[in-house]
């Protein structure tokens, strides 16, 4: 018997602001014009929503109860679910899940999923303002004395002993980044769009934190996304074609990951897959979380793709990019479309399930799988999206 | 003499018992009362038995490197004539991982298992830095 969950809610709206250099407007005033979009994609008013999940980036700080400045900002009335959530990068599939589960259980009709930010000053490189650990409350101040600065740091100390342990080498990191490059240069909405990049390329880039080059961490973004989610009966009567949630979990490893090396994949994939009744086998297309190059080969191999630690063999085969053998990250992901956290796997899921991919579809898309990892590999989430309800 | 130009570490209630330590020329590293777990940096609560109740502990100083990552950009100009520099996570031999500093260590020398030993580094009349250097395999 199907998981009373299963199929139960879909996505059926998207929307995508300008992402990038975006200057002149604030985290909230993103997070309105994502709605906006989300809601005239999916061909809903504003007064259809009566849920409102909000994951605040970086520049919405110490702005509290994000969810409820937002409904103030919009207009928003007599909403039945709201919440303001950070799991990281784990957010956004997780916002989704608890939008599917409250519309599941009737306790709302149609959830709007919204991630908004606004870190990039005119004046300031990208590189400078993403690398700031000290905003994201990792670093410690006796840490500074050491020169021990940023997430990135944080991340090179966990690559590093992957690779220790498993051999994987700076060609495998560089197979990621060139890899989802080259599907970023057939998405005309991906910041890299123009640029393409080589493998030699990559190695010429400078070193931001060894083992990592500039192209092995993430962009950063100004910029809003959001999607509204909905039950299958209303679904079915938008303007768009269903997006289904049809599998779902998260996992969060707690411990220190430089000794798991694992993603909260580990434990998100069985019971997300199991709720979906389909195996890895039937995903077409995967959007895999990638702050990093280096995360990407540790979910690669957490969801089972590869044996654990062959995660940087299997994407040197050239295996992921456009026309490999595994459809991944096809919208250039974090790496080379934009940052938007969780939200930028998610959006591409969705695109892809549509069919709406443009020169980068990928020719089978009845099923995709998003993750979502936030914390150094400590928060973990798992979507299985497939255009059919079962 | 000029002004010493990196971040000095704020010394927390939490953590000034390591770097009086370290002005000793003593590596101090808090141990649980609980479990017996050593554990850095110093914090109320031990996640592995959840006691409140720990002490400061001396230890040997020796260790291997566990991780290292080789810092490239400037995050505070104090590290500007500095780069490129590697950030090392030391497991002591009694089990507590520390980030430090390797010193008489070239960068391409640095690699995960290498034996170290602690030196420390007076860097202001208040504050020592206890760092790491190569040992000799034991």
């Amino acid at each position: 018997m199907a998981h009373p969950l299963s199929g139960a809610a879909a996505i059926v709206g998207l929307g995508i602001t300008p992402q990038g250099r975006v200057y002149g407007n604030t985290p909230l005033g993103f997070a309105v014009d994502a709605v906006q979009l989300a809601l005239a994609d999916a061909g809903l008013q504003r007064g259809d929503l009566d849920g409102l999940l909000l994951n605040p980036g970086l520049a919405w700080a110490d702005m509290g109860m994000g969810s409820f400045q937002l409904q103030q900002a919009m207009g928003l009335r007599d909403l039945r679910l709201s919440a303001t959530m950070n799991l990281g990068g784990a957010t956004a599939c997780a916002m989704i899940q608890h939008a599917a589960q409250a519309i599941a259980a009737g306790l709302a009709t149609t959830v709007a999923c919204v991630f908004s930010d606004a870190p990039l000053k005119p004046e300031q490189p990208a590189g400078e303002r993403s690398s700031s650990g000290s905003a994201y409350g990792f670093v410690r101040g006796w840490e500074a004395a050491y020169g021990y600065f940023g997430v990135n740091a944080m991340y090179a100390l966990v690559a590093r002993r992957h690779m220790h342990r498993y051999g994987t080498t700076q060609d495998h990191l560089g197979a990621v980044a060139v890899a989802q490059r080259r599907w970023a240069n057939l998405n005309p909405a991906a910041q890299m769009h123009a640029q393409p990049l080589t493998l030699e390329d990559y190695h010429r880039s400078r070193w931001i934190v060894e083992p990592f080059h500039l192209f092995d961490c993430c962009l950063v973004s100004n910029g809003g996304l959001a999607v509204i989610v909905t039950g299958p009966e209303r679904a079915r009567d938008l303007r768009q074609p269903p997006v289904y949630i049809r599998g779902m979990a998260q996992g969060h490893l707690g411990g220190d990951p430089s000794e798991t090396l694992s993603s909260g994949a580990v434990l998100s994939r069985e019971p997300a897959f199991r709720m979906a009744g389909l195996t890895l086998r039937d995903v077409d297309v995967v959007e895999l979380y990638d702050c990093y190059s280096f995360t990407v080969i540790v979910t690669l191999e957490d969801y089972g793709f590869c044996a654990k630690g062959e995660g940087g063999p299997f994407a040197a085969e050239n295996a992921t990019g456009p026309g490999g053998r595994l459809a991944l990250n096809t919208g250039g992901g974090q790496l080379s479309s934009f940052y938007m956290w969780g939200m930028t796997p998610v959006s591409e899921g969705v695109i892809q399930v549509r069919g709406a991919g443009g020169r980068r579809q990928v020719a089978k898309h009845d099923v995709a799988l998003v993750s979502g990892n936030g914390g150094v590999l400590s928060t973990h989430s798992t979507l299985v999206l497939a255009r059919e309800p079962s | 003499m000029t002004a010493y130009a990196k971040p000095l570490p704020q010394i927390t209630r939490e953590m000034a018992p390591f770097w009086e330590g370290a002005r000793r020329h003593e590596l101090v590293v808090q141990r649980c009362r609980g479990c017996g777990a050593y554990r850095f940096p110093a914090r109320d609560l031990c996640s592995r038995c959840l006691s409140r109740e720990a002490e400061w502990a001396r230890v040997s100083g020796r260790g291997t490197v566990f991780s290292y990552a080789v810092m490239h950009q400037v995050y505070h100009p104090g590290f500007a004539a500095e780069v490129p520099y590697a950030v090392v996570v030391v497991e002591l031999a009694e089990g507590a991982r520390l980030v430090s500093n390797l010193v008489g260590c070239p960068l391409r020398d640095v690699t995960i298992g290498m034996p170290v030993e602690v030196v420390f580094e007076e860097v202001t009349p208040e504050v020592t830095l206890p760092k790491f250097r190569p040992a000799a395999r034991r």
